[in-house]
C-alpha cells in the first residue's frame, strides 16, 4: 500500500450551536486527489480547517504524512488556499509571494517565483497591488503563495466560489497539472461537476459521509439508468414524473435541473417512452430526450433524497 | 530571526502604502498638537463685561477703565437698569456684570465703605470662577489707589506668592505635555489594534498560522514595528511642541524617550488586547475609543485633577497607565525632573505593562488555536 498523505479517524468537531462534523474517517494516499463535496453547512470547511491544523478536533485524530497537522514537520509540507484568497492587499503580487517564501524560510526564491507567476499566467501583473487584481487573478496569486514553499499536499477550501467560469476552468487546469506532477490535492467544493476530476470523492451532509469512493465507484453503485429530458418547465415535468402513476411505470425518481429533468429507472428505454407519452398527454413540449450515464450530481441528489438504487 | 525581520519589513511596506495608517502616524500628531494645543487653553481673556453704572462719578468711570486695562475684560454693554443687566447676561452678550451703586465715588473718597456687585454667568463654570477672581482683584487694586499710605494696615503676615515651573501660570504650558502624552497613547493603541485586526479581516492571519512561523515570532513581528513607529511619533510631537508653541522639555529628552517606551509597552499590550476582542477594524476603533481612551483621558489627570476625585474613582485611576505617564511627561517638560523622582511613576507603569502584555498574549495565543 502506498504512503498515506492524510489519515483521518473518527474526526468530530462541534461549535456553540452546531455539531459541524460528527465523526468521519478517510485516507488520502500520497499523490492522489480527494474532493469533499456537500451543500453549505455540510462540514466541508470544518474538515479542511481540521486537516491544516487551524482547528483542533473534539475527538478523533488527523495525521498529515504521519505527523499532527500543527506540527512543524507537517506544516512545511502543507499548502493551504482558503476560501477568501487571503493576501496582503497593499503588497504587489511579487511582494506577496516573496513574503510567504520568506516566512517559510526560503532564501533563493527568485526563480521559483518567476516559475509560479509564469505557471499561473500572472507575470504581466507582478507589480500590481493584490487589492487591484480581479477575483480570478487574486485566486491564482493566492495559489502561487500557497505553493511557493513546494508543499507536498495542497489543501483548498472552496477555491472556485465567486470566480467566473473561464477563470474556474483555467484554475482546475493548473491544479490538474500539479496533480500530474505528483502533488496530493484535497479540496472542498460545493460543485459536483468539479468533483468529477478527483480520484476520490467524499459526499458530506450534516457532518457525515453519505458516500465515499472514486467517482466511478459512486456512479456504478447508483444502479439506475438515467434518462435526460430537455424541456421548458422542468419543475412541473419533474412533478408529473414523480407521480404514483410514473412510479408504476418504472420511473424510480425525477430530478429537476434548470432546463432538464433526469429520471432514473431500471429499464431506461421503457421509462423514456412512458415519459414522452405522459408529457404529451399534458401538452408539454420536450426538446430532446436521451439515455445518459449517471453524474455525481444524480448520485448525490438521490442520496440526499434518501432513496437508493 | 530572518522570519521575524521579513514580518517587520512587510509591516513597513504595508504601512507606506496604507493611506489611513500614514495619516494616523504623520499627520495626526502634528495636527493634534496644533489644534489641541490652541484649544486646550483655560486662560481667561477678553471676557465680555456689562457695567451698570448707577453712580456716574469719575471714580466709577475709572473703575470701568481699570477692568479693560487688566486685559481680562472688554466692556461689551452699559445697561441702565437691573432688568437690562439681566438681559445682557441671559442673552450671552456679557458673561460678567458689575453694578456700581450710587455713592460709590463718595464712599471711596472717604465717606463710608464702598461696595460693588459682581454678577457672573455660572453656566460657564471655568470663565465664571476665573473671571470672578480676576474681577475681584482688579476691584481691590483699584480701591487701594485711594487708600492713603499712612492708613495702610500693617499685616502681621504678608504672603508673597511666587509660582515655580510655570511662572506665568499659562494653562498651555501645562496642557501641551498632557496632549503629548494622550497622543502617544491614542495612536499606539489604535495602530496596533488596527494592524492585527486587519490581518484577521483579510484572513492572512490564518494563512500565517498555517506556516511554520512560531506564535512568539508572529506576536513579536506584529508589535515590534510599533515601537519604532512610536519613536517617530515622539520626535514629530516634540518638534510640533517646539515649533508651534516654543515648549521644549526642561529635563532630559533621552529620559523622556526611555520612559515613553515604558508607556508604549503597556499601550501595545492594550492594542493587542483590543485586537483579540474585535473582529473588524471598525470594532477595533470603537473598542479602543470607548473602553480605553475615554476613561484614560478623563481619569489620568489630563483635565480633571485626580486629587479632587471621590475615593473609589481615585482608586480606579491607579490602573491607568496614562496616569503615571502624565506625571512623568509634565515632570520632564515643566520641572526637568530626573529619574530619581520619576521612579515612583515608572515602576507601576511597568508593572501594569507586564500585566496587560502577558494577559493579551495569553488571549491572543489561545485565539490562534
Amino acid at each position: 500500500m502506498a504512503e498515506l498523505a492524510i489519515e483521518a479517524i473518527g474526526l468530530a468537531k462541534g461549535f456553540k450551536e452546531v455539531e459541524a462534523l460528527k465523526g468521519v474517517d478517510f485516507r488520502v494516499e500520497r499523490g492522489a486527489s480527494f474532493a469533499l463535496v456537500g451543500p453549505d453547512g455540510a462540514g466541508k470547511t470544518t474538515a479542511i480547517r481540521l486537516l491544516c491544523g487551524l482547528l483542533k478536533p473534539d475527538s478523533g485524530r488527523v495525521s498529515v504524512f504521519g505527523a499532527g497537522p500543527a506540527e512543524p514537520a507537517a506544516k512545511a509540507k502543507l499548502g493551504y488556499l482558503s476560501q477568501r484568497f487571503s493576501l496582503y492587499g497593499d503588497l504587489s503580487a511579487d511582494e506577496n509571494i516573496a513574503f510567504f517564501a520568506e516566512i517559510h524560510g526560503r532564501r533563493n526564491y527568485a526563480s521559483r517565483r518567476d516559475e509560479l507567476l509564469e505557471f499561473t499566467r500572472l507575470s504581466p501583473f507582478r507589480d500590481r497591488l493584490a487589492s487591484k487584481l480581479s477575483g480570478g487573478m487574486r485566486q491564482k496569486l493566492a495559489l502561487a503563495c500557497a505553493l511557493v514553499h513546494e508543499p507536498e499536499l495542497l489543501l483548498m477550501d472552496e477555491p472556485t466560489t465567486g470566480v467566473d467560469p473561464v477563470s474556474r476552468r483555467e484554475f482546475w487546469e493548473i491544479v490538474a497539472g500539479l496533480s500530474r506532477g505528483g502533488m496530493t490535492v484535497v479540496a472542498a467544493t460545493p460543485y459536483l461537476d468539479e468533483a468529477e476530476r478527483f480520484d476520490s470523492v467524499g459526499m458530506l451532509d450534516e457532518g457525515r459521509f453519505l458516500a465515499l469512493g472514486s467517482p466511478r465507484q459512486l456512479k456504478e453503485g447508483f444502479g439506475w439508468t438515467v434518462v435526460e429530458i430537455a424541456c421548458a418547465d422542468a419543475r412541473r415535468v419533474a412533478r408529473i414524473l414523480s407521480s404514483e402513476e410514473a412510479r408504476g411505470a418504472g420511473v424510480a425518481a425525477a430530478q429537476a435541473f434548470g432546463d432538464r429533468v433526469d429520471i432514473f429507472a431500471g429499464d431506461g428505454e421503457a421509462a423514456r417512452r412512458y415519459a414522452l407519452s405522459a408529457l404529451a398527454r399534458e401538452g408539454l413540449a420536450v426538446a430532446s430526450s436521451r439515455i445518459a450515464a449517471p453524474s455525481l450530481e444524480n448520485v448525490f441528489m438521490q442520496l440526499l433524497g434518501g432513496t437508493k438504487g | 530571526m530572518s522570519r521575524l525581520s521579513s514580518l517587520v519589513q512587510k509591516e513597513f511596506q504595508e504601512f507606506r502604502r496604507d493611506k489611513k495608517m500614514r495619516a494616523i502616524v504623520v499627520v495626526a500628531p502634528i495636527m493634534q498638537i496644533l489644534v489641541l494645543g490652541y484649544a486646550a487653553n483655560m486662560d481667561v481673556k477678553d471676557v465680555p463685561m456689562a457695567v451698570y453704572d448707577q453712580d456716574h462719578s469719575s471714580e466709577s468711570r475709572d473703575l470701568a477703565r481699570a477692568f479693560v486695562a487688566s486685559g481680562s475684560f472688554l466692556v461689551a454693554a452699559a445697561p441702565e437698569s437691573a432688568e437690562a443687566v439681566d438681559q445682557e447676561l441671559s442673552s450671552g452678550r456679557a458673561e460678567i456684570a458689575v453694578v456700581v451703586p450710587p455713592g460709590f465715588g463718595a464712599a471711596l473718597r472717604g465717606r463710608g465703605s464702598p461696595s460693588l456687585q459682581l454678577l457672573v454667568d455660572g453656566s460657564r463654570a471655568n470663565t465664571a470662577a476665573v473671571g470672578m477672581a480676576y474681577a475681584a482683584s482688579v476691584a481691590n487694586d483699584f480701591s487701594l489707589r485711594f487708600a492713603p499710605g499712612s492708613l495702610r494696615i500693617a499685616l502681621p503676615v504678608e504672603a508673597r506668592t511666587r509660582i515655580w515651573y510655570n511662572p506665568e501660570l499659562k494653562s498651555r504650558a501645562f496642557m501641551i505635555p498632557g496632549v503629548f502624552a494622550l497622543l502617544l497613547m491614542v495612536i499606539t493603541i489604535i495602530l496596533t489594534s488596527l494592524a492585527i485586526v486587519k490581518e484577521k479581516e483579510s484572513g492572512t492571519l490564518e494563512q500565517l498560522i498555517v506556516t511554520p512561523l512560531r506564535k512568539a515570532e508572529l506576536i513579536a513581528g506584529k508589535l515590534a514595528p510599533f515601537v519604532l513607529v512610536s519613536l517617530i511619533l515622539i520626535c514629530l510631537a516634540l518638534a510640533a511642541c517646539a515649533l508651534f508653541f516654543g515648549i521644549v522639555p526642561r529635563g532630559s529628552i533621552l529620559l523622556l524617550f526611555v520612559l515613553s517606551l515604558a508607556l508604549v509597552f503597556s499601550t501595545l499590550g492594550i492594542g493587542l488586547l483590543v485586537s483579540t476582542l474585535a473582529k473588524t477594524q471598525q470594532q477595533a476603533m470603537m473598542f479602543s475609543i470607548f473602553f480605553f481612551m475615554f476613561p484614560m483621558m478623563i481619569l489620568s489627570g489630563f483635565v480633571f485633577p485626580i486629587a479632587n476625585m471621590p475615593a473609589p474613582i481615585r482608586a480606579f485611576t491607579y490602573l491607568m497607565p496614562l496616569r503615571y505617564y502624565m506625571i512623568i511627561v509634565r515632570g520632564i517638560f515643566l520641572k526637568g525632573s530626573g529619574i530619581g523622582l520619576l521612579w515612583k511613576q515608572l515602576w507601576p507603569l511597568l508593572a501594569i505593562g507586564v500585566a496587560v502584555v502577558s494577559f493579551s498574549i495569553a488571549r491572543f495565543r489561545k485565539q490562534l488555536e
